[in-house]
């Protein structure tokens, strides 16, 4: 499935694996594709259309209790087939533990349901992974970009954006709006 | 003449129903108490406000495609400018994410060089947030009083690293340098004159009526919806819900150090307010502690591959020299892998997920930053308040552009 080994995904098989991911494989069974400890972080990868079921069952068991959505953000692996990794950062307030979960997406449908109806947090978490990497959340109320402006072309994080890449200034007074045209400056 | 209406006449107010529309308000994105830039747009209905929505991005500088197309090692100066008031808790979270990615931990004496730049760097950020809310609540005298108990504190920064704000001072592995033996007389004496300037402040502050109307009960958000809405650090604890990294997962050396964490209880803007002054005294708590313990030794790893070796070894011997140059050109290698590391910022949990895939650069450098967290919670918290709320709460939240916007 992985193209390009060199680069991370579920890393090696894991040597024994974490506590928590075992308690994620008791409660939704085969939903867990693979699963790794680098460095004791507890890492699952699962596939898109239960990103829904795991994550609810992740709030919602008595020994997981995830109750806090610390952070989404997702990697571009271009080259590499599937193209990108959604990456989900969850930590238990009451229980004091870490995990990340993973969806592995490909080019051509980079979307997957948007976590809000589980974690209200994931609103703006979702809108900048959309506006920076390009990634559909279906069902977010408003999937519009947070940082950068309506008009601007491409996501800037994804790897085959160039750093250098400069758009034209918008808005009023800026040297190639529309506006700007025979204006008086 | 009485002014009470008669029993069956019509009330002025059944007399005066005129169409309604809400008042659309933009406040922002460069109103003087928007310290940083950032738009609210509010719906208000009279003085009441209908409906919040808040407007970031105006400072993203593109922190993460900077880092992804740099080495390992030079991220620092960007980290600096995060949270541009406490820049070093961002270096060491930084720092700490790579050295967990390399698997390495730095020696004692820089753990505690850490946490001292650390704590200092809250005090400033809390002093900087206190000092601001008070002045865009009238009291300008108060504010000057806790800048300048942070402009003594930066003192001791510039004694660290030689810089007050941009502080660049963590080294994956180390620090940029040591400190000499008089430190701990310096540092004590500046926490004695910030602790003056501190408690004039909230003399000034915390009996006057005015600040304490417009602060109690303002602001209001249960903790169930902020533990959902990712909120962190004094937001969350002034809420009731005790989470602090330093306590719950300690790094470095906060789990040797006696120290309480906080918390309020009706989680309105004075708890906040509160809170954020118990943390400033528990901040010095620990910054003594460390002063009084701080050990002997050096304050970088011995690995030549991940820290540069001293400069004595660079200019005489030529396998150091070699070391250094590949270092320096090539940048430190860690192994293929992915890491999160999580530090307390001065407004919650600051984390790192950082990917390696074995070269010298990040292949994926994101910082998971409090503000933007908790900026997400602003326009929950002024819904159905008054509109002379939005300042307060706004302050409270202690938006840093830096760190939101990245």
């Amino acid at each position: 499935m992985m193209s390009d080994p060199k680069i991370p995904s579920g890393l090696a098989a894991p040597a024994a694996e974490h506590a928590l991911v075992t308690r994620l494989r008791e409660g939704v069974g085969d939903s867990v594709l693979a699963s790794h400890a680098f460095r004791g972080d507890a890492t699952a990868i699962v596939p898109r259309e239960k990103l829904l079921a795991v994550c609810r069952f992740l709030c919602d068991d008595a020994e997981l209790r995830f109750d806090m959505l610390v952070d989404v953000t997702a990697v571009d692996y271009l080259g590499r087939i599937p193209r990108f990794e959604v990456v989900y950062h969850l930590y238990s307030v009451p229980l004091n533990h870490r995990m990340r979960i993973k969806v592995a997406l490909e080019e051509g449908d980079a979307r997957l349901p948007s976590l809000i109806p589980i974690w209200a947090g994931a609103n703006w978490l979702e809108r900048e992974t959309w506006d920076l990497l390009g990634i559909v959340f279906e069902g977010h109320p408003e999937l519009r970009r947070i940082y950068l402006y309506e008009e601007f072309q491409g996501h800037p994080l994804r790897k085959d954006y160039p750093k250098t890449k400069r758009q034209p200034l918008i808005g009023p007074g800026a040297p190639h709006s529309a506006n700007a045209q025979g204006s008086n400056r | 003449m009485s002014h009470k209406p008669e029993a069956g006449a019509q009330t002025t107010e059944d007399v005066l129903e005129l169409p309604f529309e809400p008042l659309e308000l933009k406040m922002g994105p460069s109103h003087p108490a928007t310290h940083g830039t950032v738009q609210i747009n509010l719906k208000l209905d009279g003085e009441t406000v209908q409906d919040a929505e808040v407007e970031v991005g105006y400072l993203h500088r593109g922190f993460e495609k900077e880092c992804e197309s740099h080495l390992y090692y030079q991220a620092f100066p960007y980290t600096d400018r995060l949270n541009y008031v406490s820049p070093i808790i961002n270096n060491v979270g930084y720092a700490l994410a790579c050295e967990k990615l390399f698997g390495v931990e730095v020696p004692e004496r820089c753990q505690y060089l850490r946490v001292i730049g650390s704590e200092i760097c809250r005090m400033a950020d809390h002093y900087t947030c206190l000092g601001a809310c008070a002045m865009e609540l009238g009291a300008m005298s108060a504010y000057l009083y806790v800048i300048e108990a942070r402009e003594v504190l930066w003192d001791v920064i510039d004694v660290m690293c030689g810089a007050r704000v941009t502080s660049n001072y963590v080294r994956i592995g180390g620090l940029s340098e040591d400190v000499g033996p008089d430190f701990p007389a310096l540092a004590r004496e500046k926490l004695v004159q910030a602790g003056t300037l501190q408690q004039d402040f909230e003399d000034l502050l915390l009996a006057n009526p005015i600040f304490r109307e417009r602060m109690e009960g303002t602001g209001k958000l249960a903790s169930a919806e902020l533990v959902a809405l990712g909120v962190t650090g004094p937001l969350l604890r002034a809420a009731g819900v005790p989470y602090d990294v330093r306590r719950a997962q300690p790094y470095l050396v906060y789990d040797r150090l006696d120290f309480d964490v906080p918390i309020g209880e009706a989680g309105d803007n004075m708890d906040r307010f509160l809170v954020r002054i118990a943390e400033l005294k528990q901040s010095r708590r620990m910054i003594e502690q460390c002063v009084e313990q701080l050990p002997d030794g050096p304050i970088d790893i011995d690995d030549p591959h991940i820290r540069l070796p001293g400069k004595s070894k660079v200019f005489g011997r030529m396998e150091e020299l070699i070391v250094q140059f590949k270092l320096v050109t090539e940048g430190p290698h860690p192994p293929v892998g992915e890491v999160y590391q999580a530090v307390e910022g001065g407004n919650g949990e600051l984390g790192f997920y950082l990917v390696s895939d074995g070269t010298g650069k990040p292949y994926k450098c994101r910082a998971r930053s409090p503000s933007f967290s908790n900026m997400q919670a602003l326009s929950r918290m002024l819904q159905g308040g008054m509109f002379a709320d939005v300042v307060p709460t706004f302050d409270m939240i202690n938006m840093i552009g830096g760190e939101c916007d990245r």
